[in-house]
């Protein structure tokens, strides 16, 4: 029911809100578009070989990535959800969560650490194999590390919602495994499976990080990737603007034809299965189950033993008595805590904003926190620096964009944990709030901030990690000025520091998990003391 | 004296008109199907909504003007009526100040007004301890230190057993009178009106259908709307 509207002062808070993002993405678009128009034509860029074989690869490895992650995650997702009884299942699943929970170049370093040049495959096996992981290989195995444990976790929490009845009707009727599959399993998974194949589709078109890292060359550049290059080391804006225009373009298509899908995935909910399976306990059952379980745990678990050994073995002590480290820690973590603050602050000012969930600005506001992803950041980045770039020295612009653009990036996971949290209270205490009087601070003093504190730190902290591991807008804002650990990390890479390179990367993962446990921590302990 | 005259709304395809004129003192019981709009009256007097059309006066001061805070009203709910995350002391002298700035005349008030509800000792219970009776009892005390003239309830008691309940109905009677209140109670329980209300009102499609005092309401037998209800 509509009660008690919004007074003046949020509502212009609100729409203000709105019109920064707004801004914030068309302004990018519009420079971008004016550019593509003032110079060149698109179809001379269209016919371009160069741009086609980047398109090709882009969306080659792209499907490649998605294919191998989903298609090992059905039956992977499956073993642990037949197999619920054996040690270690809890801990397994809480790793699968961690690879998403780190940013994408801890998650190179820990692959690189496994499967490089140097890395623990390699030195196992001596020359027989000279494995080189860079190149579409790399790009691969470090997609599949960061979305198979995800799609995993999916799958497995649609599977744990089966009723227990079509298991006690399985058993009644003496289902062999491939009927459960059949006609239980397979229903279930259908029904997910576009969403999942979207959504990491999605993560594996825009994940400039893992590309400019691990890709190696020119013959596997993705767009994104092939943009940043343009910009920072050709200073080819048109290339850059073509590029960008075309990677939008894709975005839109998909992201459109996503959104159909991706409503119907399932929230992560806690794992506890008490299903009684018949077709569990069978010999071939356990093999197929163990082979898969112990094949993608080692596939996680293993990069992350590297990582935390080769960062823990690498001069720790020197890297923290550094100057630069410090200086670089330092700049992240403020960077992290601006971008975080704002997009807290844009989120939280719009939802407040909302009278009605039917309205017009209701349903632009969900709109806007949720397509923002049709905007990449780099395309969001490349828009603004062409922009800036006549307005004297772009560089100087870095810290403020690199704040706005990863608060904007953090606004869709910030609007998923807030909107339904403060929609739940607002239904609860609207009319009590109203009828008391109790507005402004000493609402959110009494009320708002003490009921919605948990999802509140969840959001912030999950918008400082994204902004705190970035790499894609500083490595196009960076500079000798501006220096964040990602970008510092990825700057030892590039010249072979990698013993510095280990010692970063465990602490930029350690930074991050510390933020996140944070505020997992404080959130459930003031809620017990109250 | 309540004054509704005209008073129109609508929401989601149902429209409702209400005019009624209740006198100070007066205890009125209002029942009716789901969807008459009992709630809906409940809530264009407490401000929570805003009407279309119409006027609300109350002592012939016009309400629509005042904001929920503002009007002569406190209002208990089904449920909801307290914070969870606050005790039961804090929940009841938001009634005072919504700012929480307390007195120690104010700190009193809180005591006294959790011992009238035989409440006695439960300050600095959370919500989540007491029991669903000892909640809506918290409820009550905090309508009674915001000394409001009239008091609506929602369905206060609907989620209790029956003994309870009648037990909870005997307490808002003694209040009522204790305070000179004019009360308005949405019930689902006819005998709820007839052992309590001094008035009781028929609700239906969105229109007050019949208002009486009590014992001349449950003698209609002409009302086929109001017999099949019954």
């Amino acid at each position: 029911m509509p009660y008690q509207r919004a007074e003046t002062p949020t509502r212009i808070a609100g729409f203000s809100a709105l019109l920064f993002i707004t801004i914030v993405t068309f302004g990018a678009f519009l420079a971008l578009a004016t550019r593509a128009t003032e110079g060149f034509a698109i179809s001379e860029v269209l016919s371009d070989a160069y741009l086609g074989r980047i398109i090709r690869f882009t969306l080659w490895q792209a499907t490649l990535s998605t294919l191998l992650s989903v298609g090992l995650a059905i039956p992977t997702a499956r073993a642990f959800a037949r197999q619920t009884k054996f040690t270690g299942r809890d801990s397994l699943l809480k790793l699968f969560a961690l690879p998403l929970a780190l940013p994408a170049l801890v998650g190179v370093l820990a692959i690189l650490g496994l499967w490089g040049r140097a890395g623990w495959i390699n030195q196992l096996t001596g020359d027989l194999l000279s494995f080189s992981i860079f190149g579409l290989s790399g790009i691969l195995i470090a997609h599949i590390f960061f979305n198979l444990p995800l799609a995993t976790r999916l799958f497995l929490t649609s599977l744990e919602r089966i009723p227990v009845e079509n298991w006690r009707l399985a058993s009644q009727l003496d289902m062999p495994s491939s009927s459960i599959f059949k006609f239980i399993e397979w229903p279930v998974i259908k029904a997910v499976l576009p969403g999942i194949l979207a959504l990491v589709f999605m993560l594996c078109l825009t994940s400039f990080t893992i590309v400019l890292t691990l890709g190696g060359g020119p013959a596997s550049t993705t767009l994104e990737v092939a943009i940043y290059q343009s910009l920072r080391f050709d200073f080819d804006p048109g290339r850059a603007v073509t590029l960008a225009l075309v990677q939008l373009a894709i975005t839109v298509v998909l992201l459109a034809v996503s959104f159909r899908f991706t409503k119907t995935l399932p929230n992560i909910v806690s794992l506890k299965s008490t299903m009684h399976r018949p077709d569990a306990h069978t010999i071939s059952a356990r093999i197929v189950d163990a082979g898969f379980i112990i094949a993608a745990g080692c596939f996680v678990a293993l990069p992350l033993a590297a990582l935390i050994a080769d960062g823990l073995s690498s001069d720790l002590p020197k890297l923290l008595s550094s100057p630069t480290v410090w200086r670089a820690i330092t700049t992240s973590f403020v960077l992290a805590l601006a971008a975080g603050t704002l997009s807290l602050t844009l989120c939280w000012t719009m939802l407040k904003a909302i009278n009605n969930q039917n309205s017009l600005f209701a349903k632009l506001v969900g709109f806007a926190s949720s397509t923002i992803l049709v905007m990449p950041a780099i395309v969001l980045g490349s828009g603004w620096f062409i922009v800036l770039h006549r307005f004297g020295n772009v560089f100087s612009f870095a810290p403020l964009l690199v704040i706005i653009i990863n608060a904007l990036m953090a606004l869709p996971f910030v609007h998923r944990i807030l909107a339904p949290a403060l929609a739940e209270s607002t239904r609860q205490h609207n009319r009590l709030i109203a009828g008391l009087g109790i507005t402004g601070w000493s609402r959110w003093r009494l009320i708002d901030f003490p009921v919605l504190k948990k999802p509140l730190a969840l959001a912030f902290a999950f918008a400082m990690a994204l902004s705190l591991g970035d790499l894609g807008v500083i490595a196009l804002f960076g500079s000798e000025q501006i220096t964040t650990l990602p970008l510092l990390l990825f700057k030892s890479l590039g010249s072979y520091r990698t013993h510095d390179a280990d010692g970063l990367a465990l602490i930029l993962a350690f930074s991050c998990l510390i933020i996140l446990y944070a505020a997992e921590k404080l959130s459930q302990r003031k809620a017990r003391q109250c | 004296m309540l004054t509704l005259k005209d008073l129109k709304y609508s929401y989601e395809g149902t429209s409702f008109d209400f005019s009624m004129k209740i006198d100070q003192g007066s205890f009125v019981a209002i029942i009716g199907p789901s969807g008459s709009g009992k709630s809906t009256l409940l809530d264009l007097i407490a401000g929570f909504i805003t009407p279309t059309s119409g006027e609300i006066t109350f002592d012939n001061k016009p309400l629509l003007t005042l904001r929920a805070a503002e009007r002569p009203v406190s209002m208990v709910f089904q449920e909801n009526n307290l914070f969870t995350h606050l005790d039961v002391q804090t929940n009841i002298a938001l009634g005072i100040s919504p700012t929480l700035k307390l007195s120690q005349d104010d700190h009193n008030t809180v005591t006294a007004a959790l011992q009238r509800v035989g409440l006695k000792g439960f300050e600095k219970r959370l919500p989540g301890e007491l029991s669903g009776g000892e909640r809506q009892r918290v409820a009550l005390a905090r309508a009674l230190v915001r000394q409001r003239p009239l008091l609506l309830l929602d369905e206060p008691f609907a989620a209790l057993g029956p003994a309870l309940r009648s037990q909870m109905l005997t307490l808002v009677k003694e209040l009522h009178e204790e305070k000179n209140l004019t009360t308005l109670l949405v019930s689902h329980q006819p005998e709820d009106a007839r052992s309590t209300a001094t008035h009781t009102a028929f609700l239906n499609n969105g229109r007050i259908e019949v208002f009486e005092e009590t014992e001349k309401f449950f003698a209609i037998k002409d009302n086929k709307e109001l017999t099949a209800y019954l």
